[in-house]
């Protein structure tokens, strides 16, 4: 019970101080914290297939990208999209696509599941770069950004980057906190037992592919989310958006801050993005780096930095 | 006569040349215990395979009640009120006892699409967890990761899961194989006692246990029943005597 009450205090801390970053940090680095909440937000929906469950994608950004897109394109020309229409659009958009991509590639398992995910990711990338559908290799400016109204009253101006970075924030907090609540509930069990066995799952009654459908689909909103969050921020999406580099740099984060934790992707996101950030200003050569630092903490810490963490949220080895 | 539960006719099953299971017909009635015996590689592993639905059929029918089931998948037969348990231990190692159980209840709770509230808060599922633990003598390890149980105690594990799901049918391939003695005894009473109001396939070596239990016997060789009827009928059988028991296998146990 104290263990729990001292996680309790741990995260509400944290909360706290991401709350406060903006009053102490300047601009350049309270975007970059919202970058790090987004790509926090991504991770986190591809833990849910790829340590939770066991499902390794290799195309989760496709989902990420077409929420973007869709964003893009329910902007008018010079004027602003509604916030909460195209929000829905977007992260239902990228829901109902992992719905019909899941249908397809949940059929396979294994290294078939990888390719099969990263093929179908690589054939919408090349349906943006390649055709005039959506601004074909440069991609979609997004001049205004939307606007939210309830009645007549506007609860935040996305043009100021520290409502922006809280709207972010406020993403983040529900989707961590809703991934919380998912890992015991019984859909989170049945995700665990369908990762550690899904032929007995299967034995037991379970209607193992339903249960990965949904969870597919689930990842797929949230990387919908982070996308449409993504898109907003920077005001342009462009094809790179749904490549493999970038289900590539998550699934990275992933794995870094260690797989089926709850806190893993997000300390993952956090620090690549760091480590990023530190290099490329002290050299140009920085991908080097980079990629010594992750061999080295993949080979120091086979569980992630979160395996640093005594509490693991993963639960996988206890009732939960 | 008790209602028949589990019926097959002419059930078969090929892989590539070899005919694994050979036109078998058998009977499953509530309240009995029926135990099927044979020599290592008789089939008797595919036929509980081909009754769980975890393989398909190459040929026959396999009806539940009055229901054709023939090639359902797994998990439609599971629900339909069938529990098995496996002859190679098939759990959720790095999950408690308790939580193996669980997930095997949490199976009949209709719909697991819940995200929100914690499992535990469901009672029915943890609750028959607990009664499944306690029937096989497990309540005290409830806690502990199968992993760290011991081989017998692990095969426990596998047979509380299938009560967990309150089946009508329980598919036994091998329950005792790696328990102690006294273990063994715990469970050869516990299925006494569960046949009362379960029908029971039990395929097993431990020809004392078979005896002990069952109220019908079948034998089978190369896939296809040799003998069956009632145990004392089938062991006197001579056909039985020559292929499999010899005299000394069905005194002295496997
Ligand atoms: N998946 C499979 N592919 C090919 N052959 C198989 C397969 N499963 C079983 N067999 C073969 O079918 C035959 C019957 O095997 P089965 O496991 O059903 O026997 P069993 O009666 O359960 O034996 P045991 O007492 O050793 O458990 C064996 O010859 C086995 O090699
Ligand atoms: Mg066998």
């Amino acid at each position: 019970m104290s263990a729990r009450l001292a996680a309790m205090l741990l995260v509400l801390s944290a909360i706290a101080v991401l709350i406060a970053l903006p009053f102490v940090l300047e601009k350049f680095y309270v975007q970059f914290a919202t970058k790090v909440l987004v790509m926090a937000i991504f991770a986190a929906s591809l833990n849910l297939l790829v340590g939770y469950t066991g499902l390794v994608s290799l195309g989760h950004a496709a989902f990420f990208g077409v929420a973007g897109y869709l964003l893009a394109l329910a902007t008018p020309a010079y004027d602003a999209a509604e916030f909460w229409s195209s929000l829905a659009l977007a992260v239902g958009g990228a829901a109902l696509l992992a719905l019909a991509i899941g249908a397809l590639v949940l059929r396979t398992s294994g290294i078939y599941f990888i390719m099969a995910t990263l093929a179908f990711a690589q054939m919408l990338y090349f349906l943006f770069h390649d055709t005039s559908l959506a601004g074909g290799s440069d991609g979609i400016y997004i001049y205004v950004r939307p606007v939210a109204q309830l009645g007549g009253w506007q609860p935040f101006d996305l043009e100021n980057f520290v409502h922006l970075y809280f709207l972010v924030l406020a993403a983040f907090v529900l989707v961590l906190g809703f991934l919380r609540l998912l890992v015991d509930s019984p859909f989170g069990r049945t995700l665990a037992g369908i990762r550690v066995n899904e032929h007995r799952m299967r034995a037991l009654g379970f209607a193992t592919f339903r249960y990965k459908l949904v969870c597919f689909a689930v990842a797929g909103a949230l990387a919908g989310l982070a996308g449409y969050l993504s898109a907003l921020q920077f005001g342009v999406v462009n094809p790179d958006m749904l490549g493999w580099h970038l289900s590539g740099s998550a699934l990275m984060m992933v794995i870094l801050g260690g797989l089926g934790t709850w806190l893993g992707p997000v300390l993952g996101a956090a620090s690549m993005m760091l480590l990023e950030l530190g290099l490329q200003s002290v050299t140009k050569h920085w991908q080097l780096l980079m990629g010594a630092a992750i061999v080295t903490v993949a080979l120091a810490l086979p569980r992630g930095l979160a395996g640093l963490w005594v509490w693991r949220a993963a639960r996988g080895q206890n009732d939960g | 006569m008790a209602e028949v539960v589990l019926s097959t006719e002419r059930l078969s099953r090929r892989f590539g040349g070899l005919v694994a299971v050979d036109e078998v017909s058998i009977e499953c009635r509530h309240g009995e215990v029926h135990a099927l015996i044979g020599p290592n590689g008789a089939g008797k592993s595919t036929l509980i395979n081909l009754l769980s639905g975890d393989l398909k059929p190459s040929g026959g029918t396999v009806r539940l009640r009055e229901r054709e089931v023939t090639g359902l998948p797994a998990h439609r037969i599971s629900r339909l009120g069938v529990g098995r348990s496996y002859q190679k231990t098939n759990v959720f190692l790095p999950f408690t006892a308790f939580e193996n159980c669980r997930l095997a209840a949490q199976s009949r709770m209709g719909t697991s699409l819940r995200f929100l509230r914690p499992a535990q808060a469901y009672r029915a599922p943890c609750e028959a967890a607990e009664r499944a633990l306690a029937q096989v003598g497990l309540a005290a390890r409830a806690h502990w990761p199968v992993a760290a149980l011991s081989h017998g105690e692990q095969r426990q594990v596998e047979i509380a899961m299938a009560l967990a799901t309150d089946p009508q049918l329980l598919l036994l391939d091998e329950p005792l194989a790696g328990m102690g003695a006294e273990e063994s005894a715990r469970i050869v009473s516990l299925l006494r006692a569960l046949a009362a109001d379960h029908a029971i396939l039990l395929v097993e070596h431990d020809m004392e246990a078979v005896f002990a239990l069952a109220d019908r016997l079948t034998v089978m060789v190369n896939g296809a029943v040799l003998e069956s009827g009632a145990p004392a009928a089938v062991r006197a059988s001579p056909a039985v005597k020559a292929a499999y028991l010899g005299d000394d296998d069905v005194d002295s146990g496997k």
